[in-house]
């Protein structure tokens, strides 16, 4: 429990559950495949927004303009490994 | 239901409606709605919790903020502090003796009531995410903007924030915003269960996260 990187998996799929209104046991089943942006349709500019600020808030990072792009939110994987990057840089990914 | 109250604005006083039970009883809640959109979210659990403190003898009101819900004034002419004179004079007309400010509420709120703050949000927070969703839509739409030249160009132009004409006042207002709490105890959203609600893209009914709500506010003010 104490690796960084699965923290910060644990917390981003306990954020999408509240931003999606899943069950945890839905958020569970996401795999680095899952899309979100594009394919969950309650994922509009202003819950990616508050995704984002939640994300911020959580985790302790601060995510930029200019790194929000479609890559980013196109999948869970792109956005859990770009998280973790941010949070421990160099711990066990 | 459906009750009015006296409300200062730009052009003289005008009247806005706020969903109130009232019984004339010992113990009278005011209901502090967050600010924008959170507000349309949390609506349904909110009231459901009046419904509750309704049955266990306690009169509740929830105002609209004036620009939002039935409210005829503009919104651009809204300012964090004329908010608060508007939040004061509810809290007088309907003789309030608690209240409970929600999330954005809490930057609004009497704080010279005693009662309760439920996560409450800060002004900088909510603006930046009100920005960062406008720099997404944005982006989708092939257009560039980038959130420090939004912001600067609302302190003094204003800002068209997910459908608010915001006008500079308030965006100043925000940014530097943080609740007054002065006693009131603060509600964690882990005491309600369940996630918080305002962040919840598609809004819906939570009757166990009312009901806990319900006990809290009824635990503190004891009619």
């Amino acid at each position: 429990m104490s690796d960084t990187a699965s923290d910060t998996d644990s917390t981003l799929r306990a954020i999408l559950s509240d931003v999606l209104g899943l069950s945890p046991d839905r958020v569970a089943a996401f795999d680095a495949s899952t899309g979100l942006f594009g394919e969950l349709p309650e994922l509009d500019s202003m819950a990616v927004a508050g995704l984002l600020t939640e994300i911020e808030d959580r985790l302790d990072v601060v995510i930029e303009d200019d790194e929000v792009d479609g890559e980013l939110l196109e999948n869970y994987g792109n956005l859990l490994r770009f998280l973790e990057a941010k949070v421990g840089p160099g711990t066990v990914g | 239901m459906i009750a009015r109250w006296p409300c200062p604005g730009p052009d003289g006083q005008s009247d806005e409606y706020a969903l109130a039970f009232d019984r004339g009883r010992k113990a009278r809640l005011l209901i502090v709605p967050p600010l924008f959109d959170e507000a349309n979210r949390m609506r349904r659990m909110l009231v459901d919790t009046m419904r509750l403190l309704d049955d266990a003898g306690v009169d509740s009101f929830l105002p609209d903020l004036p620009g939002c819900n039935e409210s005829l004034q503009d919104f651009s002419a809204q300012s964090l502090h004329a908010r608060r004179r508007a939040m004061v004079q509810a809290a007088r007309h309907f003789g309030a003796t608690d209240v409970l400010a929600v999330r954005g509420g809490a930057l609004v709120f009497p704080h010279t009531l005693p009662g309760l703050v439920l996560e409450p949000a800060k002004g900088g927070s909510i603006l930046r995410q009100l920005i960062r969703a406008r720099v997404i839509a944005a982006r989708e739409a092939g257009r560039q903007e980038d959130s420090a030249g939004l912001l600067e160009a609302g302190r003094t132009d204003g800002l068209d924030l997910a459908g608010w004409r915001c006008g500079a006042s308030l965006i100043a207002g925000l940014e530097s915003a943080v609740a007054q709490i002065e006693g009131q105890r603060i509600v964690a959203q882990g005491e309600l269960g369940g996630g918080g609600l305002w962040l919840r893209a598609e809004p819906a009914a939570a009757p166990e996260q009312s009901a806990a709500l319900a006990r809290i506010v009824l635990a503190e003010i004891a009619p």
